[in-house]
């Protein structure tokens, strides 16, 4: 330490802590303990994440790029498309006005059960996608309570794109908040305080200090909650009804083609949803390197 | 910030809620919550309880619904100890050690997060059915794992494993060093830091990781019925009945079952909230 200390002594910026960390033999393993568990690791990631990856795209394109486009031709993939972008471009904006607005009572205000409101947000994670689709059946099938007002006024809600849409919004329904409000817990309320106090209208003092505060995070909350949205299969399987070119999805239509075995349709499919998730990790991980600070240091995932 | 001086009649006009917007937005938030999520699965339970107690436990208890159970819960529970393990080391790795590819190897790690879990589920039978990249190797071993319990193993460790590493990093990442330099200097060798010092400052992440992972796996349906082959009583899991029970139009079978897996994930739950709360004394 004492040499550290006399060649910078001022510029703790300069303070070479992790080498120096590295080289201290009594806090660190030897050599071939750290290069076994480098190795574990690696390999652990690379069988259990990267490998499956891979086999989606070897797979979509084990029979040439011909193949692979002339999978998307087919009419009932392109509604299944179509249904998938619908249902996450209704549930994601309604999740994100709602995460907004928790966000904006839980950090900006104090009041009593404010913590088991947060646990209750959470929620849905903690219910199998299966339940989630049969709660909206139990409620709008045809036994259901609602079911007969609705199919009496011809609304038809499960088994059709209603149905499809709440299940996908139930699924989804944590992400932006719980992204939000660690977030603005951490920057408090002096910004629209001293807003306010200047003149700012509530709207403004929203609009202007605390969305630009916020917006990276609230970003990575959507792209989020965009790749849950248009991948989720069990909850949306069990309100669908599998009615091809009506109300299939995307993950559903991967299901109809593989249990065909039409296996590059079904992949090819399946490469469109694993490129969204790439392009989500991508983002995400930019987005975590360059504002970290600006994201909530407080999160699970 | 909190520097800027209000001029002094605004601060006496200012009351001690200054902030606008409390009333909608606590307002709409209830209402959302309520609608979306609460007053629907409070109809599960007033469902259930309509089959009684006696109903209720017939279907429990019948030997189709008594296997899933205990198949999702005992599958969920081997992956979740898989990544306990795992997890762990790979969060430990990527702490202290640098290696190339270790940013690329880090933005991967949320991919089961990502990737939808129906593209999961056919990505993974395809590498473990027979004729598959690992299927090939494990064949002449001797060792099946598409359509068999391995399999659903396998894609509950898949689905689980992110939780474990993104709890245990940022706690690790806090450990301070001093002490191990102190066990150190006390004459601890190094395994003893790591077990005596660093492995109870980590555990109650380590354990909050196993109990999200577990949690996730027990009511996971997409990655699994690809690769699981459904065969009843075998390798048949409880979402994946509540699904058949629905096709078979046995509302009151599929409520029970979702019951009883509401009930247990409430509870796990609530361990996974005490946990946090005795990370967070610990800490």
């Amino acid at each position: 330490m004492t040499d550290i200390s006399a060649t910078a002594p001022l510029d703790p910026a300069r303070l070479p802590f992790e080498p120096l960390m590295q080289r201290n033999a009594v806090i660190s393993e030897a050599p071939w303990v750290r290069r076994t568990l480098i190795g574990v690791a690696i390999l652990f990631l690379a069988g259990f994440l990267l490998l499956p990856l891979l086999s989606v795209f070897a797979a979509a394109l084990g029979k040439g790029l011909g193949a692979y486009f002339a999978s998307f031709n087919s009419a009932d993939t392109q509604s299944a498309i179509r249904l998938t972008l619908i249902a996450a471009g209704i549930a994601v904006p309604a999740n994100l006005v709602f995460g907004l607005c928790a966000a904006w009572a839980i950090t900006k205000f104090e009041f009593r059960g404010k913590q088991f409101l947060i646990t209750l947000i959470d929620l849905p994670f903690s219910v199998s996608p299966v339940v989630a689709g049969l709660i909206y059946i139990l409620i709008f099938g045809a036994q259901g309570w609602a079911g007969p007002w609705f199919s009496a006024h011809d609304i038809k809600v499960v088994f059709a794109v209603p149905g499809i849409v709440l299940a996908t919004i139930f699924v989804t329904f944590p992400f932006i908040a719980r992204e939000l409000i660690p977030l603005m817990q951490e920057l408090g309320t002096d910004d629209e305080q001293a807003a306010l106090s200047l003149g700012a209208s509530g709207w403004q003092t929203f609009w202007h200090v605390t969305l630009p505060n916020v917006k990276w995070g609230l970003l990575y909350g959507v792209l989020l909650c965009n790749a849950r949205a248009m991948g989720e299969f069990g909850a949306v399987s069990v309100v669908s009804g599998h009615i091809r070119g009506l109300t299939n999805t995307m993950p559903l239509h991967i299901e109809i083609l593989y249990n065909d075995y039409q296996f590059v349709p079904a992949f090819a499919v399946a490469s469109l949803l694993a490129l969204l998730a790439l392009v989500t990790l991508a983002a995400k991980s930019v987005l975590e390197w360059r504002f970290a600070d600006q994201l909530a240091a407080t999160r699970r995932h | 910030m909190s520097s800027i001086a209000a001029p002094a009649d605004a601060a006496r006009r200012a009351p001690k809620r200054a902030i606008p917007g409390f009333g909608p937005t606590l307002g709409f938030t209830v209402f959302y919550l309520s609608v979306l999520v609460l007053i629907p699965l409070a109809g599960v339970f007033f469902r259930a309880s309509g089959l009684g107690l006696e109903g209720l436990w017939n279907v429990l208890t019948g030997p189709r619904v008594l296997n899933a159970l205990s198949l999702s819960f005992g599958a969920a529970f081997i992956a979740a100890l898989i990544n306990a393990v795992f997890g762990g080391v790979v969060a430990w790795v990527f702490v202290r050690y640098e290696f190339p590819g270790k940013r690329l190897l880090d933005a991967v790690i949320d991919l089961p997060f990502a990737l939808p879990t129906a593209v999961a589920g056919i990505a993974l039978t395809a590498l473990y059915a027979p004729n598959g990249w690992i299927g090939e190797l494990l064949t002449p071993l001797g060792i099946k794992v598409a359509y068999t319990r391995l399999g659903i193993i396998v894609a509950l460790t898949f689905i689980g494993l992110p939780f474990v590493v993104r709890t245990v990093e940022p706690v690790l990442r806090e450990v301070e060093r001093d002490l191990e330099e102190a066990a150190a200097t006390l004459g601890a060798m190094r395994w003893h830091t790591i077990t005596r010092v660093i492995l109870p400052a980590v555990l109650p992440a380590l354990v909050t990781g196993f109990a999200l992972s577990f949690a996730r796996g027990v009511g996971e349906y997409g990655s699994v019925i690809f690769i699981a082959g459904n065969f009843p009583n075998v390798t048949e899991i409880a979402p994946l009945l509540i699904t058949i029970k629905l096709d078979e139009y046995d509302y009151r079978g599929a409520t029970a079952i979702a019951a009883a897996m509401l009930v247990i994930s409430f509870v796990l739950l609530l361990v996974i909230n005490l946990l946090q709360a005795w990370a967070r004394r610990r800490a």
